[in-house]
């Protein structure tokens, strides 16, 4: 206590007769060996949501950033006004691409276990929210994703065996072994690059969706990012931009519970809902039971019929559950009970279509198990495929000499300096 | 490679490239004229900033662009420098070419991470498949009693970026020329203005008038189309006593010094930090032998002490004494004490007379 600033603000005055401040640092319902307890959620019937019209003034919709659209009951009936009436076929795909991103993300996460890779991360519990979402845009429409929308990639029918080509940083790999394992980047599919750093997205499928505006194209734009990262400060920028400009932009934020270690009271889910965050900035907000396909389809069609009608953005909260650990490298026993997943409310999004599936009489458990097993080879076929491109670690990787492609459209003197005292060095060194 | 390309000079410029008229220029009027002619050349071009729009820019820098080319194409922002640059990101993965301006240098850091990790890496991580064509105009530098948050000079964290170009005019001719070719370029330039010299050069001495371009011979601006090309630096003055390496507002102080003091120096005036034009720096030191650095920015880790390491890496043996480097000292930019942190005549006196006394 020597430091005379430090000293007075602790001491702070004396003999007033007030009661001492206290700080509120939020704590999730239940911890390692302690009981998973949700009944605090509110969860709304599943025909309870009007449907408002798709160019409906925000301040009229106010309800909807604190309601749920959902559309599948309990008994696996479609129901509302939200139900968006899809055709086999179409219901046929979203559960096989469903699956097929289960499939896809237990392989990988086995690789990684395996030593084939360093890194992977599962989207378990929230395929419906990439799955609903893809099938519902136009496949020239721009997605700009976070890490967690691998989803979205096989919705557009993008092949696996690039995405492990990626994954495994190998010699079929496009991004030439640069990136991470699961940041993809796919232009042809509408996949934006995916960046390590949360939220910069956000502004960027603004600036996108504004681009495609002023140049009179009939092109939309889509993002993502998790309830935990609604706290940057991109998204708030991200949101002023789209409302100002009214850009024809999708927000969606996938409010899968946790960030990390840190439980969404964090991000502030302890004094509001996320759509909520909408209303200050006076756009569309809804707020869509994530694990239902079928909401998350019907609300990504408002909106995008929204912005195409040039009625301006819609922010999107999916309400889910991430059900396992955030990445390979996290462990999510030591932060959260372990009962939490197997007591989720909403369900598992791909046992709840399945189930639809089965009510309408076009799909059997039968057909469901084969199904997945032929998921599993199929995964499994593209993963040896992928594997003969080469590992992690086992140097069937790009030229050395590309490392120094691409940082600027031309390399530059430095650059060249730099990448032939690499060769030279490894060459002297016998290598 | 010494020997390969020629050192640029104004009039190898102006004598490889067709621009049309040519009129007397400030250096807002020739970086308005450079707005102007690539927004009127492609329409993938956008202008954007807060105040650029209806008002024209805080310093005029885009004064009737939107009258001329709408507001689709030239417009005002919200105040929010991470959304300016994020934006910018996403029109160019769309295919537009952005020039944001960030209305002082001092903030342009809520907007580092969407440079640092967005533009300047898009193409690297992508392979190539989306990139990142913008130019981020700033103005920047001190001399003008800006205190603490509108004089600073940033170029180093800049140069420090792998992905980002990063450059600096010191003359109306050179600073439509070279904006050009930053919005032509397919990277992510980062164009800091000089607004010291803004509307005429600026010799050091704070005490007398002020002067106007008004007569100065890289004040005569072509109206059409030029380009100065990123990366090569410009002898402002050949000499065989020493070489001064510097830039932007420093070129003309530097200039002033050295006739003053009836030097024969030898100045390089950079442009471009980088890619930087190793080539004419090497040829100079080696023909004098004795090097000096001067720039505004803060001296630890500032561009200079690049610069001196490529010297002493390269010439070696041609120096003849050790490298000095005259800067703004490391502190926050003061106020009421500009002139005495500001790198002017006195400072770079003592220097030169160090360097030529070994």
């Amino acid at each position: 206590m020597t430091d005379p600033h430090v000293s007075a603000g602790l001491q702070g005055e004396s003999g007033r007769n007030l009661p001492p401040l206290r700080l509120h640092v939020p704590e999730p319902p239940a911890r390692p060996g302690e009981s998973a307890d949700f009944t605090h959620f509110d969860i709304p019937a599943a025909d309870a949501a009007p449907r408002p019209d798709e160019t409906a003034q925000p301040a009229t919709m106010r309800d909807m950033a604190y309601g749920l659209v959902r559309v599948l009951d309990e008994d696996g009936a479609a129901v509302g006004q939200w139900n968006p009436n899809l055709p086999p076929e179409t219901l046929l795909r979203m559960l096989r691409a469903m699956a097929l991103t289960r499939a896809f993300d237990a392989r990988m996460f086995r690789a990684q276990r395996q030593g084939k890779t360093s890194f992977y991360m599962k989207s378990t519990g929230e395929e419906a929210v990439s799955i609903g979402a893809a099938l519902a845009l136009h496949r020239d429409d721009m997605c700009f994703p976070s890490y967690r929308q691998q989803g979205i990639l096989i919705a557009r029918d993008w092949p696996i065996i690039d995405m492990m080509n990626q994954i495994y940083s190998n010699k079929g790999d496009r991004l030439k072994g640069r990136q991470l394992p699961i940041m993809y980047s796919a232009r042809e599919a509408g996949f934006f690059s995916i960046s390590g750093n949360l939220t910069t997205q956000y502004p960027q499928a603004v600036g996108w969706a504004m681009a495609s505006a002023a140049r009179g194209d009939t092109r939309i734009a889509a993002t993502w990012c998790g309830e935990g990262s609604t706290a940057e400060g991109d998204f708030h920028s991200a949101c002023t931009f789209a409302s100002v400009y009214r850009a024809p932009v999708i927000m969606n934020i996938v409010n899968n519970q946790w960030a990390i270690s840190s439980f969404s009271g964090f991000a502030g889910a302890e004094a509001t809902t996320f759509a909520a965050r909408a209303v200050g900035y006076g756009i569309a907000g809804l707020r869509v039971d994530g694990n239902d396909v079928l909401a998350v389809y019907a609300a990504t069609r408002w909106a995008a019929d929204r912005a195409r009608a040039n009625a301006g953005p819609t922010l999107i909260e999916h309400f889910t559950y991430r059900v396992e650990g955030h990445s390979t490298s996290d462990d999510p026993t030591a932060y959260r009970s372990a009962e939490e997943s197997s007591l989720w409310p909403l369900g598992d999004p791909i046992a709840r279509l399945k189930q639809h599936c089965i009510g309408l009489g076009i799909w059997d458990e039968d057909r469901h198990a084969a199904m997945d097993k032929e998921l599993a080879e199929t995964v499994r076929d593209a993963a040896r495929e992928a594997e003969k491109n080469g590992i992690l670690g086992h140097g069937l990787h790009h030229p050395m000499e590309s490392m120094f492609e691409d940082v600027f459209e031309e390399m530059p003197w430095h650059l060249k300096e730099q990448q032939q005292q690499m060769l030279d060095e490894w060459k002297a060194a016998g290598l | 490679m010494e020997g390969s390309r020629p050192v640029s000079d104004m009039m190898s410029e102006a004598a490889t490239e067709t621009h049309g008229d040519t009129v007397q220029m400030n250096m807002i009027q020739a970086i308005n004229s450079a707005l102007d002619v690539m927004m009127g050349r492609d329409p993938a071009v956008v202008v954007m900033g807060e105040d650029v729009g209806y008002f024209g820019g805080v310093f005029r820098a885009t004064a009737g662009l939107q009258q001329k080319y709408g507001k689709n194409r030239v417009f005002d922002t919200p105040i929010t420098e991470c959304g300016i640059i994020g934006v910018a990101v996403g029109m160019g993965a769309y295919g537009l070419r952005p020039v944001p301006e960030i209305q002082f240098a001092d903030y342009i850091y809520p907007a580092l991470d969407q440079l640092v990790s967005e533009a300047a890496r898009l193409r690297y991580r992508s392979a190539g498949e989306f990139i990142s064509p913008m130019t981020v105009r700033s103005p920047f530098g001190g001399g003008i009693f800006g205190g603490q948050t509108h004089s600073q000079s940033p170029e180093g964290i800049f140069t420090h970026v792998s992905g980002v170009k990063t450059v600096i005019p010191s003359t109306p001719y050179d600073a439509k020329g070279l904006l050009i070719a930053a919005i032509e370029d397919n990277d992510p330039v980062i164009f800091f203005e000089p607004k010291r010299i803004y509307n005429g050069p600026f010799d050091g001495h704070y005490d007398t008038p002020a002067r106007s371009w008004a007569g100065h011979a890289h004040a005569q601006v072509p109206t059409g189309h030029y380009r100065i090309p990123l990366g090569e630096a410009r002898v402002a003055r050949a000499g065989e006593a020493l070489t001064v390496l510097c830039y932007g507002t420093m070129v003309h102080v530097v200039e002033n010094s050295v006739a003053e003091m009836g030097v024969d120096a030898e100045i390089l005036d950079l442009r471009t930090l980088v890619p930087l034009d190793i080539e004419a720096i090497e040829r100079s030191v080696r023909k004098t032998g004795r090097c000096m650095i001067v720039h505004e920015a803060t001296r630890t880790s500032g561009f200079g002490a690049e610069l001196s390491a490529l010297v002493q890496e390269r010439c070696f043996y041609h120096l003849e004494a050790p490298i000095e480097r005259v800067t703004g000292f490391d502190t926050p930019y003061p106020h009421s004490l500009e002139w005495a942190y500001f790198p002017g005549p006195v400072r770079i006196r003592e220097a030169i007379n160090k360097i030529l006394k070994d």
